[in-house]
């Protein structure tokens, strides 16, 4: 009896630390997007006090919302802030999900066909094409960035969205490629020489077998990609200036020049990650099963 | 050539007419890019008085010609050719934005090129070379890559355990993935001003705050190297455990149910089940999630661009910032270029050095 009760106790025990060390961790992941959230609905005064829970230390107000034109008072007036923050969202949008696009069907291409054919270009086969493709991970991009910007210079390429989306295509393929060929491993080859008997062509059965088959795990590359595209700062700052500019490039120049405007920083960031904290809640499945993939198999 | 995965029996016979035409094709495509090309040089070397205004249409050319040689290949080789076209738009795509640009950058890093001044590229041979010896901010970051590097193992250890919870009997195991996914979702930059300028402020932002109650009196997080350094560690880990829980819990996931049950039965307690059971078997997952977090790593710009700009005194510099901000303030092309070859070429030698020494590891371990 004594013993049970000292197991008992001792689960008990366990119990409150995993959940206490898992309950810290959710404090830790959170905060920071509460403290902004809060902060962009504070004014000047309720700033500098470092205040943290509205309505009971302090009452909010639309403040930082008001200056980007989308609080409930200015949302149907006319609002320049709001026609950049918009401009720069769809740039942002267009971008990422085009080059995200472009990514997964060269991408997926590629990985089909080293999965299911011997290619021999010179001495490249298999392996070392596979080679060829991920090490393209390991390149920095800073590696690429400086004679990118010359060569755009010289093709009029700066500052264009064609521009942007090429070399953002370049940094996802790899990853693309990566998590795509364990996809297309794990279909079974025989369904497509079911259909090539039948008189399918190659790309017949790669498009009507297989493609259906790994849509998920290509939807799940596609949203990993969009991810990496729509948070990518370093390339854009470089390349972009006024017509293509991205939603990272506008808040990053904000900080410098408005930082002390607490309320409208707070507004834009949280603008900024808005959709991708509503892409984790509803698309965690696909967006662990993606960065999963490669996990396993190494 | 040994058979091919997925076996396929072509029609043999292609007609020598169809086979020229793909040959002409490529060849004329080819044709009219170098004319394009051409014409474009000696307009601006100002030998011929008409030309285009930039590169661009031997861009469109290039993109045509490759187009040509993909099309061509269906037409002279058939079956394989049509076999050859899954990879072929990656292989030529990787070519002309990589490959191209490299030995491009290959040549402007023997450079003295700086954009801003009109007087163009002057060939200086190995000068960029000799002033990045005595660069003292480049070696610096360099060695603060290896201090970033060292962190992820601290980075490794946390997500691990966060992973063996997030694996053990819990309730809301879904709640918590997400939540612990999201820190990886927010754009660095967002994270830059969230928490880098806002929650670290020092005269009122809520770490302070919480530091001034630990008894900490004075609160700064950039003003002494070291703490500046920790500072921007803690915000990367902060961005880049999520991941690192993914992988592993993946892992974990994956783990053969019978050895675990079999342990308990033989009444193994949790840390002899972790140390001789769990931790073995997850050595190549682990592994895994170490060099691909490296590798992201690597790349780590973003936040120290905006949160410090390289300071105080280039505590915080990756290689990265550092070489933006050298180009920012010189606008030297040249420079920046050779200081990112090197780069390149201790990353290359680090990482091959690391995942052989990765795999004798596995190999010694299985």
């Amino acid at each position: 009896m004594v013993a049970k009760g000292f197991i008992m106790k001792k689960e008990i025990f366990e119990k409150i630390l995993i959940y206490g060390i898992l309950l810290l961790w959710t404090f830790i992941c959170l905060f920071p997007i509460y403290w902004t959230a809060t902060t962009s609905f504070k004014t000047a005064a309720s700033v500098t006090q470092g205040l943290l829970i509205p309505w009971l230390d302090f009452e909010p107000a639309w403040k930082g919302w008001k200056n980007l034109g989308l609080s409930p008072d200015t949302i149907f007036t006319e609002s320049n802030p709001r026609e950049e923050f918009l401009a720069r969202f769809f740039n942002t949008a267009f971008i990422s999900s085009t080059a995200s696009g472009l990514a997964v069907i060269m991408g997926s291409f590629a990985a089909y066909g080293l999965s299911r054919f011997n290619y021999k270009f010179g001495f490249m086969r298999n392996p070392d094409i596979s080679f060829f493709f991920l090490s393209q991970l390991i390149l920095p991009p800073v590696v690429l960035a400086l004679p990118v910007l010359v060569l755009y210079r010289e093709l009029d390429l700066l500052d264009t969205h064609i521009g942007m989306i090429l070399i953002y295509t370049l940094t996802v393929l790899p990853i693309v490629i990566w998590i795509m060929r364990d996809q297309f491993n794990a279909v079974p080859i025989e369904l497509e020489e079911a259909a090539l008997v039948d008189g399918a062509t190659v790309w017949g059965g790669f498009f009507k077998i297989v493609f259906p088959i790994v849509l998920p795990g290509l939807a799940s590359a596609f949203i990993l990609c969009l991810i990496l595209c729509w948070n990518e700062y370093f390339l854009a700052a470089l390349i972009t200036s006024t017509d293509a500019k991205t939603m990272p490039v506008m808040v990053a120049s904000q900080i410098s020049s408005q930082s002390i405007k607490w309320w409208n920083m707070a507004a834009i960031s949280l603008a900024l990650c808005f959709p991708l904290i509503v892409a984790a809640i509803f698309l965690e499945r696909y967006i662990v099963k993606g960065m999963a993939a490669g996990a396993i198999k190494g | 050539m040994e058979r091919d995965p997925l076996y396929v029996v072509s029609p043999s016979y292609i007609s020598p007419k169809t086979k020229r035409f793909g040959k002409i094709l490529v060849w004329s495509s080819f044709f009219l890019m170098s004319i394009i090309g051409l014409i474009q040089i000696l307009y601006n070397l100002e030998k011929i008085n008409f030309g285009f205004n930039n590169w661009r249409p031997l861009l469109y050319s290039y993109i045509l010609w490759a187009i040509a040689i993909g099309y061509s290949r269906v037409l002279i080789y058939g079956e394989r050719g049509k076999r050859n076209l899954f990879i072929f738009p990656a292989v030529m795509f990787i070519i002309s934005i990589v490959i191209f640009p490299m030995l491009f950058g290959l040549y402007i890093s023997f450079t003295d090129w700086n954009l801003s001044s009109l007087d163009g590229r002057k060939f200086n041979g190995l000068d960029n070379f000799y002033q990045m010896m005595s660069d003292p901010y480049y070696w610096n970051s360099l060695k603060n890559m290896i201090y970033y590097i060292l962190a992820v193992l601290v980075e490794f250890a946390i997500a691990f355990l966060l992973a063996l919870l997030l694996n053990s009997q819990i309730k809301g195991r879904k709640f918590f993935r997400v939540v612990f996914l999201i820190p990886l979702m927010l754009s660095p930059v967002a994270v830059s001003w969230m928490v880098g300028k806002s929650m670290l402020e020092q005269r009122f932002g809520p770490v302070a705050n919480f530091a001034r109650w630990l008894g900490w009196e004075t609160p700064t997080f950039f003003s002494s190297p070291e703490i500046a350094r920790l500072t921007m560690m803690c915000m990367d880990a902060w961005t880049f455990i999520p991941l690192m829980i993914i992988m592993l819990l993946a892992g974990l996931q994956a783990l053969p149910k019978e050895v675990l049950e079999a342990a308990k039965v033989d009444g193994a307690n949790k840390w002899t089940m972790f140390k001789n059971i769990i931790f073995p078997i997850m050595l190549p997952v682990s592994l895994t999630t170490l060099v691909i977090r490296i590798i992201f790593k690597l790349k780590l710009a973003d936040i120290i661009i905006i949160v410090t700009a390289g300071g105080p005194g280039g505590a915080t510099d990756s290689v990265t910032s550092f070489i933006v901000r050298e180009y920012r303030d010189r606008s030297n092309v040249g420079y920046g270029t050779l200081l990112s070859f090197v780069y390149l070429i201790l990353i290359i030698i680090f990482m091959t050095i690391l995942i052989r020494f990765v795999n004798r590891w596995l190999q010694r371990a299985s």
